[in-house]
């Protein structure tokens, strides 16, 4: 069986690949391509912090996506509008430029996660999965009836923000700062994985009680875990929408939550890199037999089916053999 | 606003309360007694609506179209249940709810494939159309007082079947303890598909009965099913009583806040912001409803205290 670090260089070495064929091939498309796999699985690497370690399965991950997306979205329509954003208080100017975006957007991302984990985590089991879904359906229909960035028509952004020093309008150019982050968000994964908070999250998941006894409060290390996992998701978000200069609630709607606990069941729960192939295939395969039928879900379904059932443990448990990360 | 609109949109909230409780009532009924969330109860509400609407349309009869949208979602859910959901009982939630989003994509993507992507229509027979005077002199739509009625029928009916009957008593005995009705010589197997038919069987009444007053589409049972989880969270996952009384909760939630929210916020505000405020608000209500619950009871109204 091959090991997990084979897999985990394969992977990098191909999402890198991918493109730099692209370039040279003149296949603007497939970047683009491959840029989505990226951000998809960026906002993947983000809920499988809470999923994979803390085991805290949220159904509503699309509200940070959603959240990193409008964040985009409003500050970039005030740029291009020319008119001053108004928040109560203090009236400040809309932004074209890609870093003070992404902090906002991690930033309000996590606050929406804090407050979210604070009340979703006073429950457990089915009713946390429910209120998670909820708090995505009331997002979805907030932004569907909030007209004034655009309500169910969403809104578009005319030119691609900027970041300091490069040109992001350029295909290769922004799949690479997509990429950096993806790389950073992984690294922050592993770190996180081997540091004493990693490792009490995860008897947090195994064990709360135990975890209780040796004087750790579980619940503070999941409300960490939920808001730094709805950060990276939101920081995705934001990548997102530049990518198609485009926000609209169905960056909130709950397929898209379903769709990235996909991308990490069909890679390998809590893998590192399990989150990377799943957004890989799914782009692929949404590529591929979307180009063959249009009634390409049916199958993705069926596969879907298939590993549920058959083929515990994703990809990767196929690869090494092992069905879990833990075992 | 006048006595008359209130008394119609109460009606209107009922009709709604009642038709998102024939969706609950099978999933808490699924959940209680198999412990399986089942995400696909939006495609067998589907699969109703569309049954009854193709079986109305080759012959003419509603009745008739009410007992095909009854056959045809028992019988996807007998289906599904033995080729699927049955390898599931045992499974973690994530999987059981990434196997039955996957149920949602096939069924979702065949009827399209089958039906196409334009809406079905299915008509309110003339028996049933047409205005009813109420005492008061309120003129209020026939057909959703019928809808009304046919769902407080239900839920009497199952309550009749859960509390009454034999089959009642075994269901009951399979939530608390299924190795014990087992070994009793129950074959508990077929009791899960049972439940399993009687459920989607609701789920696709619902979707033929309002399917008459709402286009028949791919996709329309999803809104409907979320909110019918809201239900049964509100109400305690398991409980049919809570899911009762949670549905008539949600149904007059959604439908009063949508009309009266922006009333109220005029009252402090401009009218362009105040509709806009309160229709935003409306949107959510029903999901701020349930959070209030969950805070509150942890498990929700009528919820088994873990």
């Amino acid at each position: 069986m091959i090991p997990e670090r084979a897999i985990n260089a394969a992977v990098i070495c191909g999402l890198l690949a991918v493109p730099i064929w692209a370039v040279m091939a003149d296949e603007i498309f497939t970047i683009t391509l491959t840029t989505r796999a990226v951000i998809l699985a960026l906002a993947a690497v983000g809920l499988n912090i809470a999923l994979g370690i803390g085991g805290l399965v949220s159904f509503g991950h699309a509200v940070f996506f959603g959240l990193g997306g409008y964040a985009m979205g409003i500050l970039a329509f005030h740029a291009q509008t020319f008119t001053p954003l108004d928040l109560g208080l203090v009236s400040v100017n809309g932004t074209k430029s890609m870093p003070v975006i992404w902090v906002v957007a991690t930033a309000v991302s996590a606050l929406a996660a804090w407050v979210i984990g604070l009340l979703s985590l006073r429950t457990t089991g089915v009713y946390f999965i429910m209120i998670t879904l909820a708090f995505g359906q009331m997002f979805f229909y907030f932004t569907i009836s909030w007209s004034a960035y655009g309500g169910e028509d969403g809104m578009s952004i005319y030119v691609r923000n900027g970041f300091p020093g490069l040109n992001t309008l350029v295909p290769i150019q922004f799949f690479g700062l997509c990429f950096a982050a993806l790389c950073l968000a992984l690294l922050l994964q592993w770190r996180l994985r081997g540091s004493a908070f990693g490792l009490a999250l995860n008897a947090a998941r195994q064990t709360p009680e135990r975890v209780e006894t040796v004087g750790l409060n579980p619940m503070r290390l999941k409300l960490l875990a939920f808001v730094i996992s709805g950060a990276i998701t939101g920081l995705a978000g934001a990548l997102f929408a530049d990518l198609n200069r485009f926000v609209s609630p169905t960056m909130f709607s709950w397929q898209l939550s379903g769709e990235l606990i996909i991308l990490i069941i069909i890679g390998g729960v809590g893998r590192l890199m399990g989150p990377v192939i799943g957004a890989a295939i799914f782009v692929a395969l949404e590529h591929w037999l979307g180009g063959l039928t249009d009634f390409w879900h049916v199958w993705l379904g069926a596969i879907l089916l298939l590993i549920v059932l058959f083929g515990r443990g994703g990809v990767i448990g196929l690869l090494t053999g092992k069905a879990g990360p833990h075992v | 606003m006048s006595t008359v609109l209130i008394i119609e949109q109460v009606l209107n909230g009922l009709q709604f309360g009642v038709m998102l409780f024939l969706m609950a009532a099978g999933l808490t009924l699924i959940f209680g007694v198999m412990g399986l969330i089942n995400l696909a109860h939006g495609s067998l509400y589907m699969v109703g609506a569309f049954a009854a609407a193709w079986v109305a349309g080759a012959t003419g009869s509603f009745l008739l179209a009410l007992a095909a949208a009854l056959a045809a979602a028992a019988a996807a859910g007998a289906l599904i249940e033995v080729l699927v959901i049955r390898r599931l009982y045992k499974a973690a939630h994530l999987d059981q709810v990434l196997a039955t989003f996957a149920l949602i994509l096939i069924f979702s993507e065949g009827t399209r494939y089958v039906f196409g992507s334009f809406p079905l229509f299915l008509d309110i027979p003339a028996y049933l159309s047409g205005p009813v005077t109420l005492p008061g002199g309120i003129q209020y739509p026939f057909y959703r007082l019928v809808l009304i009625g046919v769902g407080c029928v239900v839920a009497l009916g199952l309550w009749w079947l859960t509390a009454r009957t034999r089959v009642g008593i075994q269901i009951r005995a399979g939530e608390n303890d299924r190795e014990m009705i087992a070994a009793l010589g129950v074959d508990i197997s077929k009791l899960y598909t049972l439940v399993f038919a009687i459920g989607a069987a609701l789920a696709g009444l619902a979707g033929a009965l309002v399917g008459a007053i709402q286009s028949v589409q791919v996709g329309m049972g999803e809104p409907v099913l979320i909110l019918a989880f809201v239900v049964i969270v509100i109400g305690g996952i398991g409980s049919i009583r809570g899911a009762f009384i949670g549905a008539l909760l949600v149904g007059l939630t959604d439908t009063l806040g949508g009309i009266f929210l922006p009333e109220l916020f005029k009252l402090f505000m401009e009218s362009g912001a105040a509709t806009q405020t309160g229709s935003a608000l409306a949107a959510m209500a029903a999901y701020i409803l349930m959070g209030i619950v969950l805070i509150w009871r942890p498990t929700g109204l009528f919820g088994a205290r873990s």
